[in-house]
């Protein structure tokens, strides 16, 4: 067998705790001024607060190799490490402990459009980016038309930047990136934006990419399907040691979205630690109860009704407020969103000060089996976020199984994320 | 390109890797582009700004300290004497200035992307040699207008010595860069130092013989100048461009020694500092 073109030996990464950031000069001063008093009196020494509050370790251990060819996917918890991991082997940050051999050029798509200036054109753009990812203006040159062809931007590549729509910006930036040809393709998370048919577009890039020429991709997402999809290999990070590594790409996720469905089964948050404070709606609790306020325990039936009720305080009413809940799949697709003010204007009730309780129902037959998770939504409409869903806030889970229906045709889950039970008309003619 | 490369925790100082930048000169040219493309498409006088600006400033200066102040100018028409000596300051003040937020500027950049993070006050050498040239060519006109207007028009001139302005050129980018990179360091380290930075430029504006000749500094007191290469280099600017100047040999080498090691040193410091940045952002 010929040599793994990523080496990765016992790579660790630790952060200071406490003081992330910058120091101030004061700060410095301070210090160095207890230590000269702690010279002249040594007993008062015990009297300083430590100045090293611990190491963290966000990557620990991590050995692994990847052979030409292969795509490894990644996968892992928020914080579990992969960014890390990503960043180190573009060489962005370096390791505390361990090495990585790389042999080959690497180009990493850690955001879509790195260094893309907003006021410069597309094209000027595409010659920017693809020198930052370290590529001659030549080589650029004889990739240009197919960057731009695969870009579908057309007769907007003298437009400036900023004048674009993301979805142009992403595209621009995922054709500038796929066309490198580097031996080492490194992606984190950019395809999550984006519309569905270029999504398609870009993982097919990856597949000929990886497939034809032979090229190495490492690549993190969180969108299961993608990573089943294209990925031959499959890292499972957690608390940044490597869990599970194997080419077994369908049980190294399965065994990912069970760890993560199994810690993350509650029927209720409680807002103990005072978070998302504010004057319009401060979060109580959130939980999903039967139609008497009785909690639910997990697994629901599908043919059980489900509501999420919602509990906060307002002290100052506005009329941009707005809550409810955003619903989507663990495995990452968003459902939908729906709020207290869906309806026509009139029947909006106006929250004055004091404890509110929201509730809507989650209709029977409607979610298919599987496990979804509830983020809560508040918000000023327009104006401000207070818990975004997917992006910040409390959730719940709620895992649905069974009670698909009567029907004797219909006993085991069938594919797609609803389960809607349909009437249906039959007549002859 | 270096295909092949073992990532590793680096302990101590580091050289640069100057074959790397080599590899990666495309690039530089590249940012150079974009700051120079950026910084006109936003503005409607474009690049007269790099005209007019010394003009106005010289304008300002000849008023205050020529006519209201009455310090001398070397018996040189006052406004050439300070267009004169602010084409060298302007020069290195920009490239410090733009050097020093290499940091502050390039923090998402540099946390999306590898490349030599020396590359990026490079490019700020480069564009500012092109406003220096554009200054030089104002400079050039005024010459010309007090050449044929002025009463004393014989007792200033061009003199040989200009062949060595390129190597002049080449110690103010040097000097700008290395105080650039100690200060980006010291800001990205220390926040408040940021706040300094602007009595910092004041103050090596007035240590600098820009609006006073150094001749007019009483000899015991004229080894204060030593410590500060610019000085000489100022001096040197209306010796090569009016034929008139005051600096000795000793004065040079100390210049050159203090460039050196300014910029050898946060050369050191910058690129001890690059590699784990992206973590205290």
């Amino acid at each position: 067998m010929s040599r793994s073109i990523i080496d990765v030996k016992g790579l660790s990464k630790s952060y200071r705790l406490g003081q992330i950031g910058a120091t101030t000069l004061r700060d410095d001063v301070d210090r160095l001024w207890g230590r000269i008093k702690s010279l002249r009196n040594p007993g008062s020494r015990l009297l300083e607060p430590p100045i090293d509050k611990g190491l963290f370790w966000a990557l620990k251990d991590i050995s692994f190799t990847v052979q030409r060819g292969e795509v490894l996917g990644i996968v892992g918890k928020n914080g579990a490490g992969k960014s890390t991991l990503l960043k180190i082997l573009s060489r962005i940050t370096e390791p505390t402990v361990g090495e990585a051999h790389m042999r080959g050029r690497v180009a990493s798509l850690l955001e879509v459009g790195t260094g893309f200036h907003p006021d410069l054109s597309g094209r000027e753009n595409i010659f920017l980016n693809g020198a930052l990812m370290g590529l001659t203006k030549s080589e650029i040159r004889s990739k240009f038309d197919e960057i731009v062809a695969f870009s579908e931007i057309g007769k907007f590549i003298d437009t400036p930047v900023k004048r674009y729509s993301s979805g142009m910006y992403v595209r621009l930036a995922f054709a500038v990136a796929a066309h490198l040809e580097p031996e080492i393709l490194i992606v984190d998370e950019v395809l999550a934006v984006g519309d569905a048919s270029f999504q398609k577009k870009c993982l097919g890039k990856m597949n000929e990419v990886s497939h034809e020429s032979g090229r190495t991709i490492l690549f993190v997402s969180h969108n299961m399907n993608s990573v089943e999809n294209i990925c031959n290999k499959c890292l499972y990070l957690e608390n940044g040691r490597v869990k599970e590594l194997s080419s077994d790409v369908e049980g190294v996720i399965g065994k990912y979205l069970t760890d993560s469905i199994g810690e993350n089964v509650s029927v209720r948050w409680e807002n103990t630690d005072r978070e998302f404070e504010n004057p319009w709606f401060a979060p109580v609790s959130i939980s999903l109860c039967d139609k008497n306020d009785r909690p639910l325990t997990m697994p629901v039936r599908n043919d059980k009704e489900i509501w999420v009720r919602i509990e906060g305080k307002v002290e100052k009413p506005d009329d941009h407020l707005q809550v409810g809940y955003g619903i989507s799949h663990t495995s990452g697709p968003m459902l939908y969103w729906s709020t207290n003010c869906d309806g026509p204007e009139k029947d909006w009730q106006n929250m004055t000060p004091g404890t509110w309780v929201l509730r809507s129902s989650i209709p029977t037959h409607f979610l298919n089996e599987g496990e979804y998770r509830i983020d809560l939504f508040v918000g000023l409409y327009h104006r401000e976020w207070i818990c975004e869903p997917g992006v910040q806030g409390p959730n719940v889970y709620l895992d649905i199984k069974g009670g698909l229906s009567e029907s004797p045709f219909w006993v085991a889950q069938r594919p797609g994320l609803m389960a809607p039970a349909m009437s249906w008309e039959v007549s002859a003619l | 390109m270096k295909i092949e490369y073992t990532i590793r925790p680096i302990r101590g100082w580091q050289q640069l890797d100057w074959r790397e930048i080599w590899d990666y000169r495309d690039l530089l040219f590249s940012l150079v582009r974009r700051d120079f493309l950026s910084k006109y498409k936003q503005t409607v006088l474009g690049p007269l700004w790099y005209f007019f600006q010394p003009l106005a400033m010289t304008v300002v200066y000849t008023l205050i300290f020529s006519r209201l102040a009455k310090i001398p100018t070397d018996e040189l028409p006052p406004m050439l004497f300070y267009l004169c000596g602010l084409l060298g300051w302007n020069f290195f003040n920009q490239c410090f200035n733009n050097v020093s937020a290499t940091f502050h500027n390039n923090a998402d950049l540099f946390g999306k992307v590898y490349f030599p993070r020396i590359i990026v006050p490079i490019a700020m050498f480069l564009t500012n040699l092109v406003s220096f040239a554009v200054q030089l060519f104002s400079f050039f006109l005024l010459f010309i207008y007090f050449k044929a207007f002025s009463p004393v028009a014989d007792t200033f001139g061009l003199s040989a010595s200009i062949v060595f302005l390129p190597l002049i050129i080449l110690q103010i980018g040097i000097l700008g860069i290395g105080v650039g990179l100690w200060i980006t360091v010291m800001t990205f380290k220390y926040r408040d130092l940021v706040h300094t930075m602007q009595f910092l430029t004041q103050v090596l504006l007035y240590a600098t013989p820009v609006i006073y000749p150094l001749s007019k500094i009483p000899l015991n007191w004229q080894w204060v100048f030593y410590f500060n290469p610019m000085a000489p280099i100022v001096e040197s600017f209306r010796i090569m461009f009016l034929g008139q100047g005051t600096f000795s040999a000793a004065m040079v080498l100390s210049s050159i020694s203090v460039t050196f090691i300014v910029a050898y040193s946060g050369l050191l410091i910058f690129n001890k500092a690059q590699r784990t940045f992206i973590d205290t952002i």
